[in-house]
């Protein structure tokens, strides 16, 4: 079973495609997409055991942090570039961004919405940095350095004219509309293009 | 090409199997220039090939390695140098597997070097032996391997220096390797390699009895030289954790003083000093100087950017090879980032790239002792072809 954000990617990405995913753990998502859509998929993952893990599947994993090593990969090498569950952890999430969107025609990008509701209650109410299943770690220790919301997202693509042709946005792994996705929302699906 | 020799068991054909030898005509055309005529090889083949030919693997020998990647050792009497990763149940297997090994030229255990007979004068090369490169061991491999009626690799497979080799194969003849694995390797040796090296020839062309190479007829060799080049050598195949932790500054045990004591004198009162003594004793008994000299040079020639008009990508530019690239976080010789810089640059020629680096205490000799991670890695990456 894919994590439902995967799920949503893979489901739009087009048979044979050349993909590169960023961020892969240890290579789910690549490897259903090679084994059910025939893609031709390259990774991109900083845990070298996650990595090991990963060419032992059979996949072309190269093991590298997205902050640096995005730089060496040729314009336009890809038909999707994927960030998934990463783009919170950059230092530098907005050339990570340029990166994605020179390296691959198209990209899917999803991370965790810090605005939903339970996140906003923990803090309102608790006054504590929210530990929620989605974010189980506590503040000294997680790797998401950059919080961001759906509607902090949205302003960014907006302000730097990138096409979103495509959004999906999750609660507990449903579908939940867009209207109120930045309060309802856990997960969010953007796919773009430049 | 020879004609196909699928159906064949090993038992059938006298080029199969155990402690090979082969004379191939040539010429070889070497990178220095010059041609090599006749080519000697000496060589080990282990499985079968199958019938459509696609099973064969060839593995690449390190600067002192040889054929014998998983026999006993005709000199020394030791397992194979690969026994690790090479055999039944692992992941290169002779069950599933065509795996050939073959002493690189320039070296002593079979194939043409300084110390095989020059037939235009009858007596051993010595140094009117031509310098060799990387590509020219490559190229006398693809000339065995046409011997043997292997026309593609499923891959190549080596460490170090065998790793070099196995990269060089992968740019020389893309169309004959469909997969490349690189081990504690570099594309390119470095001012700190070859300062090492210089230390090591200098060493054995400052031993009186080196004669300018010509020490076969008296069988007198330079061995102290020789061992002083192997002790400076093996400390660059260690880490410092891993010597601390070995010998750290712990004292030989003498006959009245077991847990030792200083001599003030000379003798090996460290046990590092007594380990690496050692380490060059045993050595010479197994190598020839010259030969040493010959590989040091090829090793230091190394640069497959250069070959490459100075852009290592254009080295995998089209190619259709899967690479995968090991490297250790404690090896000093080739670190890391000599791996990665090939990573980039397969990447940037859009080749299918693996890498990862692996935690080990052992510092460069890593890749020749257990590592359960690599083979594990290497395993899915070779299981891994379509």
């Amino acid at each position: 079973m894919l994590r439902p954000d995967l799920a949503i990617i893979a489901a739009h990405v087009a048979r044979g495609a050349r993909v590169l995913d960023i961020g892969c753990g240890d290579g789910q998502l690549m490897a259903a997409l090679r084994d059910g859509a025939g893609v031709d998929a390259r990774g991109l993952e900083i845990d070298p055991t996650n990595v090991a893990s990963a060419v032992a599947r059979g996949l072309a994993v190269v093991q590298g942090d997205a902050d640096v090593d995005l730089a060496g990969y040729p314009d336009k090498g890809f038909d999707y570039a994927i960030l998934s569950q990463t783009l919170q952890t950059a230092r530098a999430p907005d050339q990570v961004l340029d990166h994605l969107l020179r390296i691959g025609q198209r990209a899917f990008v999803s991370f965790p919405n810090f605005a939903h509701w339970r996140v906003r209650l923990s803090l309102l109410w608790g006054g504590r940095m929210p530990v929620t299943k989605l974010l189980p770690e506590q503040w000294y220790d997680t790797p998401n350095i950059h919080h961001v919301t759906i509607d902090d997202f949205r302003a960014f693509v907006r302000q730097r004219r990138i096409t979103v042709e495509g959004s999906w946005f999750l609660s507990r792994g449903r579908p939940t509309s867009a209207a109120a996705a930045n309060f309802r929302a856990e997960h969010a699906v953007f796919l773009l293009r430049r | 090409m020879a004609a196909s020799v699928s159906a064949l068991s090993p038992g059938d054909d006298q080029r199969f199997g155990l402690s090979r030898h082969v004379v191939l005509p040539g010429p070889l055309r070497l990178d220095g220039g010059g041609l090599l005529s006749p080519v000697e090889i000496g060589y080990e083949t282990y499985g079968t090939l199958n019938a459509d030919g696609s099973n064969a693997i060839l593995i690449c020998h390190a600067l002192t390695g040889d054929q014998h990647v998983a026999s006993r050792h005709p000199r020394t009497g030791k397992p194979g140098w690969w026994t690790r990763l090479v055999g039944e149940g692992r992941p290169i297997d002779p069950a599933r597997h065509f795996i050939i090994a073959s002493n690189v030229i320039g070296s002593c255990m079979g194939s043409s070097g300084p110390a095989t007979i020059d037939p235009s004068t009858g007596e051993p090369w010595g140094m009117r032996f031509p310098v060799i490169t990387i590509r020219d061991m490559v190229r006398a491999q693809a000339m065995l391997l046409d011997h043997l009626g292997v026309g593609q690799l499923k891959a190549v497979v080596g460490g170090s220096m065998g790793g070099m080799q196995a990269v060089s194969w992968a740019a020389t003849f893309p169309e004959r390797v469909r997969a490349c694995v690189m081990v504690a390797s570099t594309a390119r040796h470095s001012a700190q390699n070859i300062a090492f090296h210089e230390v090591g020839r200098q060493a054995i062309m400052a031993d009186p009895k080196w004669r300018g190479g010509a020490y076969y007829e008296s069988n007198d060799p330079p061995a102290a030289g020789l061992a002083v080049a192997r002790m400076a050598a093996h400390i660059t195949y260690l880490s410092e954790a891993g010597l601390t932790e070995k010998f750290g500054r712990r004292l030989q045990a003498r006959p009245d003083r077991p847990d030792g004591a200083k001599s003030f004198g000379f003798d090996a009162d460290f046990q590092v000093e007594s380990y690496l003594r050692h380490q060059g004793l045993a050595f010479v008994d197994r190598f020839d100087a010259n030969s040493y000299l010959y590989i040091t040079r090829a090793l230091d020639y190394f640069d497959l950017a250069e070959e490459h008009g100075g852009l290592l990508a254009n080295a995998f530019r089209g190619t259709k090879t899967r690479f995968c690239i090991v490297s250790f976080d404690t090896d000093w010789l080739y670190p890391t980032a000599e791996s990665r810089s090939v990573v980039q640059a397969l990447n940037a020629a859009g080749a299918a790239a693996s890498f990862v680096e692996l935690s080990s205490p052992y510092g460069h000799d890593a890749f020749l002792l257990e590592a359960p991670e690599m083979n594990r890695v290497i395993d899915g990456f070779l299981r891994a072809e379509s």
